[in-house]
């Protein structure tokens, strides 16, 4: 496993977790960092099963958003399959506004994520 | 904008350096938390300053840290006031898709105005598209 500075990574089964180590996911030096990590363990360490854990986020910015999509996109690629949760309701409204609550798949907390992977 | 009304005022120019341009959020926002704006206003504003300076260091100035961003920011009793302006040559934000169009969604186009049209109550860019005003009527706290 690789070593990471802007994620946390641990493993349910076949899901690979993850949370973010900075609360406000804003600056955008950080948020290319954070990309290239989370773009990693999909193409570097070949994980197909995903789950973003947001309860640690506070703030997302639409940099952060764009990162979300190319993962997306990189994990469907991979025949693997993204969820997102724990997603406050501030940042909630961020994914409604943008409709992208209509391409990330996302549920209210890890444990109905988890059961929802095949 | 002549207002004898206005609690708390800053005119300060920054390089294009997202550092800087964090400091600034933090000055305008701990003035905000001090008046005891609420948590929504906090986060709408919070993020739109983000866009809206990431918009002018970025793609106006292109990371050039010879060219200055100008920002000032007025606070009322119930309104905010942000301008932010940069040296870029501008742009026309009604010729930027429309992010949430379905053909859309997943391309990297307009998400950041669209979150600042959503938050804020006013977004309004100057002819030449390198300066906007953000402004945002407070919500009653009583309601958080």
């Amino acid at each position: 496993m690789g070593v990471y500075r802007r994620i946390a990574v641990s493993e349910v089964g076949d899901v690979t977790v993850v949370r973010f180590v900075d609360r406000k996911i804003l600056d955008e030096l950080n948020i290319q960092e954070l990309g290239e990590e989370l773009f990693d363990l999909v193409e570097k360490e070949d994980r197909k099963n995903l789950l973003l854990n947001f309860s640690h986020v506070e703030f997302l910015s639409s940099a952060a958003l764009g990162k979300l999509i190319t993962l997306d996109k990189k994990i469907k690629n991979h025949g693997g399959v993204l969820k997102l949760s724990d997603i406050n309701a501030e940042i909630r409204k961020v994914f409604e506004i943008t409709k992208l609550d209509l391409v990330f798949d996302i549920a209210d907390d890890e444990s109905a994520a988890l059961a929802a992977f095949d | 904008m002549a207002d004898a009304n206005w609690l708390w005022h800053l005119d300060t120019k920054i390089p294009s350096d997202y550092a800087e341009g964090h400091r600034v959020q933090e000055e305008i926002l701990s003035r905000l938390e001090k008046l005891e704006w609420i948590r929504n206003d906090l986060f709408g504003i919070r993020l739109s300053m983000e866009e809206a300076l990431v918009n002018a260091i970025k793609h106006g100035n292109q990371l050039d840290v010879e060219k200055q961003v100008h920002v000032t920011c007025q606070i009322g009793e119930q309104r905010i006031v942000i301008t932010i302006t940069d040296e870029g040559h501008g742009f026309d934000p009604e010729a930027v898709p429309d992010c949430t169009q379905l053909e859309n969604l997943e391309r990297p186009c307009g998400r950041g105005i669209k979150l600042m049209r959503s938050f804020m109550s006013r977004v309004e860019y100057n002819p030449r598209g390198n300066r906007v005003v953000l402004e945002k009527l407070r919500v009653d706290g009583s309601t958080n």
